[in-house]
């Protein structure tokens, strides 16, 4: 089911990514004040914003799980905040390597975003820890909801403190892209157009493979087999 | 307000760096899927050897 659509989607990720990056090289202008290390601009932030966006998503689906009690929505949460994690681990690096190119400096403890967004990912961090450390599946799924809520709430808060941020370290993007110039814009916009199909794509894999899993589990039981599959720690 | 301009000071080496990370993201967790996949086909296998080996019973 999950797996429907998948081959077009992925060739669609590969040449939107390519076309991207493509841009942001050969098509958008070389920064003035940063010069090539502004590049790196293309490929953390998308990834930062798509991280967030899969958070939040991951906690839609909670609440579409505590709603209707359908243990699908837990999945899709689950599969939604695991990507988020790998793509907020990919900021964090990305980031800090920006800004050692920028300023200087692996890391800024006083400078709001990379702070609150440290404190999304470490907060996330829990979340595996939280859902594996309950046997029963039906609490682990709620109570990972929960959790996936509350998060999730959290998330926008990591946005409102850039937006209200007194230090103009870290620059602003999402709102001020009038700053940009135009061929910049564009170049950022595909860019996170890519990384969010990017993201669509490996959901849509990962709940294919989840899904496909768990088919084989119901078949096994149905044959009367009490010989596990592949082990697995992600919830069914 | 960022300007564009045509000099192009160094640092080269962090934007690999950089662009690097992001594809090694990638091609770990797409490696991880095929190792999944390939779990998978070997269950899936195992599954209908067994539905064979019933049916000849």
């Amino acid at each position: 089911m999950y797996g429907k659509g998948l081959r077009p989607l992925s060739l669609i990720t590969c040449v939107a990514l390519t076309g991207a990056f493509a841009l942001a090289f050969f098509y958008a202008p070389m920064d003035a004040d940063q010069g090539i290390s502004q590049k790196i601009f293309y490929v953390h932030v998308p990834m930062a914003i798509v991280a967030l966006g899969g958070f939040v998503a991951g906690g839609l689906y909670s609440i579409a799980h505590l709603r209707t009690g359908d243990r699908g929505y837990d999945l899709k949460s689950y599969v939604a905040i695991h990507l988020s994690q790998i793509l907020a681990v990919g900021t964090l690096i990305t980031g800090s390597i920006w800004a050692r190119a920028s300023w200087g400096h692996w890391w800024v403890w006083d400078e709001p975003t990379l702070v609150s967004f440290l404190i999304v990912f470490l907060l996330y961090c829990c979340y595996q820890p939280l859902r594996f450390s309950i046997e029963d599946p039906e609490r682990q799924a709620r109570y990972a909801s929960v959790f996936a809520i509350t998060a999730g709430a959290f998330v926008p808060l990591n946005f409102l403190a850039v937006r209200l941020a007194q230090s103009y370290t870290h620059p602003r993007v999402l709102g001020t892209t009038d700053g940009l110039p135009a061929k910049m814009a564009l170049a950022f916009y595909i860019a996170v157009v890519a990384m969010a199909l990017l993201y669509v794509t490996l959901w849509k894999y990962e709940m294919a493979s989840k899904h496909a899993r768990n088919r084989l589990r119901s078949i096994r039981r149905g044959l009367g087999e009490d010989i596990g599959l592949t082990r697995s720690a992600s919830p069914q | 307000m960022i300007i564009a301009s045509n000099t192009l000071p160094g640092d080269s080496g962090y934007v690999a760096a950089a662009y690097l990370v992001f594809l090694a993201i990638v091609l770990g967790y797409v490696a991880i899927m095929a190792i999944r996949a390939a779990r998978l086909e070997r269950d899936v296998v195992e599954i209908a050897e067994l539905v064979e080996g019933r049916e000849h019973e």
